[in-house]
């Protein structure tokens, strides 16, 4: 890790604006907020060429408080209104920061094809496990048999696996990891943003106050420690024997490939159009 | 005669019009003044397009409805389209997939409008001039991204070629079903700013009026079209690009600690920086203060509100454009869009030449509604036939502005089967009100 001093996120919120935030209080939004501002203090990029967009939903609240370029869109369409910014002005870096139930229910169309395009835009996918801002429903990547709000009999529903079905659509950087592995957290967005090509991170987060109390999960101490105690690092996983491995997640790098990109796919068809005068 | 709302600079191009025929029709965009050199963003300078540009002729084409819209968006800067496949509205698609990589502009096919309006709006927010086209159907899915366009005031156009509905109706079929959608489509309030041509070179002249206004007001314009105008030929003479007036949006001049993205001081005409150019503001769909960040106070909400209302209603006579034709010694008016009106005035020939008075008030942006001139048409002339190719929506307008008119003094022919209304039909309800 690079070496940074302790205060380097308050370079990077906009204090005089609308804080306090919203998130309850033991909510890993604010780790995953702190993990990726320094990752790009660590980066040195000219953040007037960074954007951040978000979608609906608690860790969309996100691009308020840092001083980037900001946009707080619909909900289930960061993806969409990013490809437009990206495609418009290619050098920017673009991140969108949304949820579980933000990018794989209502977005889902639109994680897909971005992926698919292979588009140069990082995708921070915090997973909570439910619809938090709206008072705690079952999302597409609540477990099997848990309790929410609208499923208060157990879950019969199973759920998605975000990071296959971003390897599955095309995505070239994947990976996954908890809001408890700070750092590994922090490697991965800078990894990813400096990755060329459509990135995915999945961080499994906390939410203590919903899904923790509905499902008993104790408070967000234990399910940090749970983070800490019930995953594996990938690396490990053909070490272990299968029984150890179930039901564990699983951090790391589950994707990085290099495949063309869209805008410079783009860019090039522009040069030979033009060169060629327009004949198809 | 009904009151003409023109703006200024048109004034010698409508006065031409009046030697040669009786009607007004106002033009404004096209005007004799040669713009500055960086106003015609259209080409590279450098590359063979401009060469092209210059050997196309420019004077009489034969062109569709679809094209005149594709070139209008050319002309006026448009660099960034995303859409959708959806009949009738498919060969803007097409010629902008060609001819946007020729100019160094962005053409993408996205995976549904929904996405369309989205890509559209951030490229706006990025500094494009950004233009999208569907049908009803898309139209639909699009209304909430219409809505964020408007709060968020970014600048951008949505062409709607319109088709019968509702649901998948007739795809292939003109209808006249959108023209309350275009206006309420979106849920909560939101002024609405949406142009209607009736013929192929005005949906040239009214594409390149939908960008200057989505610029000039930072919102989303809607250019509502009939399936007929979108697929029919027609001669255009097309004016020389140096003739084409183009409106690009208010740049800051502040320094970026000083900017505000939504400044109340500015007339409500506020200037609109970029990302990447170093101002770093934030947008959000929720209910925001000047600066663009989300507020529950009800005093900045009103403020945000009123701010959306007040740059449509103040600046009526700057949006609203009408045509009069033969209304002076009128006794019987037709208020008509698009393709219908063009049905009236066949009709109004024809019953003219039997002697009976017949003019017609056509509205080249129906929404905001032309309400000053629908008064006097209705305090003027003792019957007013409204014909349209839906079941009753611009005839809501005309009854919602009149208070002494009876229901028999105001006239419906309507018509939602896929059929036109033909000259014929409307000479025979004239005669059956005369």
């Amino acid at each position: 890790m690079a070496n940074i001093p302790q205060k380097v996120v308050h370079q990077y919120l906009r204090h005089d604006k609308k804080f306090p935030h919203v998130w309850c209080a033991g909510c890993s939004n604010g780790i995953v907020l702190g993990s990726f501002i320094r990752a790009i203090a660590s980066m040195d990029v000219n953040r007037d060429d960074m954007i951040m967009v978000s979608g609906i939903g608690c860790s969309s609240r996100m691009p308020v408080y840092i001083d980037l370029n900001t946009m707080h869109t619909l909900h289930g369409r960061a993806i969409a209104y990013a490809t437009g910014v990206k495609l418009h002005k290619p050098h920017m870096k673009v991140v969108v920061i949304t949820g579980d139930g933000d990018c794989t229910a209502i977005g889902g169309n639109h994680l897909i094809h971005a992926a698919r395009r292979n588009i140069d835009i990082t995708v921070i996918l915090v997973n909570n496990n439910i619809y938090g801002m709206t008072g705690g429903q079952c999302s597409p990547t609540t477990p099997h048999d848990a309790i929410a709000t609208t499923s208060p009999y157990g879950n019969i529903e199973p759920d998605f696996d975000i990071c296959k079905l971003a390897i599955g659509a095309g995505a070239s950087f994947v990976a996954r990891t908890t809001a408890f592995h700070v750092f590994e957290m922090q490697n991965y967005f800078q990894k990813a943003m400096e990755h060329p090509g459509f990135a995915l991170i999945e961080v499994i987060s906390a939410c203590p106050v919903i899904y923790g109390r509905l499902n008993k999960k104790g408070g967000a101490p234990q399910m940090m420690k749970e983070f800490r105690d019930n995953s594996i690092p990938l690396t490990a996983v053909p070490k272990l024997p299968p029984e150890q491995v179930e039901g564990k997640i699983q951090r790391g790098i589950l994707q990085e490939i290099v495949r063309p990109e869209y805008c410079a796919a783009y860019a090039d068809l522009v040069k030979r159009v033009q060169e060629s005068g327009g004949e198809q | 005669m009904a009151k003409v709302v023109k703006e200024p600079k048109a004034k010698k191009k409508s006065e031409k019009q009046k030697a040669d025929s009786k009607k007004k029709v106002i033009a404004p965009e096209i005007t004799p003044e040669v713009p500055k050199e960086e106003e015609k963003v259209a080409a590279k300078p450098e590359s063979k397009i401009k060469e092209l540009q210059a050997k196309r002729d420019r004077k009489t084409v034969i062109m569709q409805g679809n094209e005149a819209v594709s070139y209008g968006a050319l002309d006026a800067g448009v660099n960034f389209f995303a859409g959708y496949p959806i009949t009738p509205s498919t060969e803007i698609a097409e010629i902008l997939a060609a001819e946007l990589p020729k100019r160094g502009g962005v053409f993408v096919q996205m995976e549904d409008e929904i996405a369309s309006i989205c890509a559209i709006t951030g490229a706006s927010l990025a500094g494009a001039k950004s233009l999208t086209a569907t049908s009803g159907p898309g139209f639909s899915l699009m209304q909430e991204g219409i809505g964020f366009a408007k709060i968020t005031e970014t600048p951008c156009v949505v062409v709607n070629v319109q088709r019968l509905g509702p649901s998948t109706g007739m795809p292939t079929s003109p209808a006249q079903g959108d023209i309350m959608q275009t206006r309420w489509g979106s849920h909560g309030d939101s002024p609405a700013i949406v142009l209607y041509p009736a013929s192929v070179k005005e949906s040239y002249e009214l594409t390149i009026r939908a960008v200057n206004l989505s610029e000039k007001y930072r919102t989303c314009v809607v250019l509502l079209m009939d399936e007929v105008i979108g697929h029919m030929r027609e001669s255009v003479t097309l004016p020389d690009l140096a003739n084409v007036k183009v409106i690009n949006r208010i740049k800051p001049t502040v320094p970026p600690h000083w900017y505000k993205h939504y400044d109340e001081n500015q007339k409500y005409l506020s200037p609109l920086a970029s990302f990447g150019e170093g101002y770093r503001f934030h947008v959000s769909g929720l209910t925001h203060d000047s600066h663009g960040f989300p507020t529950n106070k009800s005093t900045e909400a009103a403020e945000m509100m009123d701010r959306l209302r007040k740059k449509i209603v103040y600046n009526i006579r700057d949006l609203v454009q009408i045509e009069s034709h033969e209304m002076d010694d009128a006794k019987i008016a037709i208020f008509a869009a698009g393709i219908t009106a063009r049905a009236a005035k066949a009709a109004i020939a024809m019953a003219r030449y039997e002697g009976i008075k017949v003019g017609l008030l056509r509205p080249l942006t129906i929404w905001p509604f032309p309400d000053d001139a629908v008064r006097k048409m209705l305090r003027d002339k003792d019957i007013v036939i409204v014909p349209e190719l839906n079941q009753g929506q611009l005839i809501r307008e005309i009854r919602r502005l009149t208070k002494d008119k009876s229901e028999s003094e105001v006239v419906a022919i309507q018509r939602a089967n896929g059929q036109l209304i033909s000259p014929q039909d409307i000479l025979r309800k004239i005669k059956e009100v005369c």
